[in-house]
């Protein structure tokens, strides 16, 4: 008598039968339709929803990385500091072992810039003469990370009897990047909540398909079928399920980022910026299906393990 | 072929289904196993097919111990088993082409093969025009056939039939039984619990009686008190 596989015959049939319970699994999902794309869109919306925060924050992130290295010291001259001493400032300071660049905006330029920014360009007609001072931007080689030399930079520029002010915008931009962090802490819990949530999805879905298919998995275990073989079309369902809402995110996180697209580069133009909303990207698109192919798979493996024990011929 | 040695089964709850039955069903014999509903045929059918195990005793199939099968390797051995219900547990939702084939396709067979054997199974009981068809549009006659074909369609070494004509009119009970004597003729051993006096005496095969989970009457040749195995 055999008691054991005949490990020949199943080494030759392994692939093919691996294939046709796959096909078989993914045709049963096919003949429900509908059951199958609620299911599926549930686990979808679940999974694009930290994908679309990924997004968002991972161009917030694209946006500020350029301030960081550009953190820049606006140094407000006096009024009556002519161009060509000014001109001589920017030469000096450019000297300077703690500063990269220095750039002059003239009257002329701050007027036109506040005119196009501000909006308030026709109210400056009315004015007798051009109230806006001469302004240095000072990039400092030293980076927002070292807070204490930079700020003894600003204390040194503003001591110069040309400055009327100097200001370090750094502190906003240390602001950002802590929300930046925050938001990218909040993303991996909700992630991670969403992750069992489609756990529980998959696992629940494929539980009541056991249960359907008592009578079958029954007459299959008296009939000598083994625990895999019987687990096998179960995680397939699984799989597919994973892999159908994977690819449905994606489709609805491609479709948010094209209603998106123009406003945003409307507020782009505002902001006088080429900014281009970046997607998803054919990595992060693979990593995507990736995970929630393996969500299935882990679901309905804690379905199949609780359940299948469950039913035993009598 | 299947050896009892000295089995007692009791159920949680206290009831004891079998009390120190032994006995012994050479290779190639065929036997009825019959007694009042609650004598414990069924359960002693579930023992050799691993579906219960024993509280004390030893079984051996085919020479193994099955005391020493585990949990995992069950389904290898009910491989060499066919098992054949009164309610035929056929599945509803596919023809009886793949209901025949279903212990093929968890055994790994090819598909040349499968396609081979499901058909030669399917002549034997006389049905193979309906390979095509759904089973809940067959009689209870051809469903209990086609139940057969599939306990067959492997080639076991050992036949098991729980009360195989329950639902059957004596003409066609007769059909079956007749059935399960050919497949006997060619080698396999036959073992059918049933409460058929009539037809297991027109059979003419060995009879084992049960009564209270005892054995009450043996009439296979040199059994009782046997411990030697096989």
């Amino acid at each position: 008598m055999r008691y054991s596989p005949q490990k020949s015959s199943l080494l030759r049939s392994y692939f093919g039968h691996h294939l046709r319970v796959s096909l078989g699994s993914l045709g049963r999902l096919y003949k429900q339709p509908i059951a199958t794309m609620m299911t599926a869109a549930v686990i979808a919306i679940a999974l694009a929803l930290p994908v679309g925060l990924y997004i968002g924050l991972a161009n917030i992130g694209q946006v500020s990385s350029g301030w960081d290295g550009s953190t820049q010291i606006s140094l407000f001259l006096h009024t009556r500091v002519k161009k060509g001493d000014a001109q001589k400032l920017v030469k000096r300071l450019e000297k300077h072992r703690d500063i990269k660049k220095v750039e002059l905006i003239d009257k002329e330029q701050g007027l036109q810039q506040f005119k196009e920014i501000s909006g308030f360009g026709d109210a400056l007609k009315y004015l007798d003469n051009n109230p806006l001072p001469i302004v240095l931007v000072v990039h400092p080689r030293i980076l927002a990370s070292q807070p204490d030399r930079t700020t003894k930079l600003v204390k040194d520029l503003g001591k110069n009897k040309m400055v009327e002010l100097a200001q370090l915008d750094v502190q906003w931009v240390k602001r950002l990047y802590t929300f930046i962090e925050i938001a990218n802490r909040s993303i991996w819990v909700i992630s991670s909540m969403l992750a069992i949530a489609v756990l529980l999805i998959i696992g629940n879905t494929i539980r009541l398909d056991i249960q359907s298919r008592r009578e079958e998995i029954e007459v299959s275990k008296l009939i000598g079928a083994s625990d895999a073989f019987i687990r096998r079309p179960f995680l397939y369902t699984g799989f597919w399920y994973g892999a159908i809402g994977g690819i449905l995110a994606w489709i609805i996180t491609l479709l948010s980022l094209m209603m998106m697209e123009n406003p945003i580069h409307k507020l782009a133009l505002l902001y006088h910026s080429d900014f281009q909303l970046s997607g998803l990207g054919a990595g992060n698109t693979l990593l995507l299906i990736t995970i929630s192919c393996t969500l299935g798979l882990i679901g309905s493996w804690i379905a199949v393990s609780r359940h299948l024990k469950e039913i035993e011929p009598s | 072929m299947i050896h009892f040695d000295n089995i007692s089964k009791r159920y949680p709850g206290g009831h004891d289904a079998l009390s120190q039955v032994s006995i012994r069903l050479e290779k190639g014999q065929m036997a009825f196993l019959t007694g009042h509903s609650g004598a414990g045929k069924s359960t002693l059918l579930k023992l050799i097919a691993m579906i219960e195990r024993p509280t004390r005793g030893q079984i051996f199939l085919d020479g193994v111990n099955l005391n020493n099968i585990s949990n995992r390797k069950i389904p290898y051995i009910r491989r060499n088993i066919g098992i054949i219900f009164q309610n035929h547990h056929l599945l509803y939702d596919r023809p009886v082409f793949d209901n025949v084939a279903m212990p093929l396709i968890i055994q790994g067979y090819r598909r040349q093969e499968i396609h081979k054997r499901v058909r030669a199974a399917l002549n034997q009981v006389g049905l193979l025009s309906k390979e095509k068809s759904d089973p809940i549009t067959l009689s209870g006659g051809e469903q209990q056939r086609v139940g057969i074909a599939r306990a067959i369609v492997h080639k076991p070494l050992l036949l098991l039939a729980d009360e195989p004509t329950g639902n059957l009119d004596p003409e066609l009970s007769r059909e079956i039984m007749d059935l399960f004597a050919r497949f006997n003729q060619v080698g396999t051993t036959v073992l059918i619990a049933s409460h058929n006096l009539d037809l297991i005496k027109q059979m003419g095969s060995p009879m084992i009686s049960l009564q209270d989970g005892r054995v009450s009457h043996n009439g296979l040749p040199f059994s009782v008190g046997s411990s030697q195995e096989l």
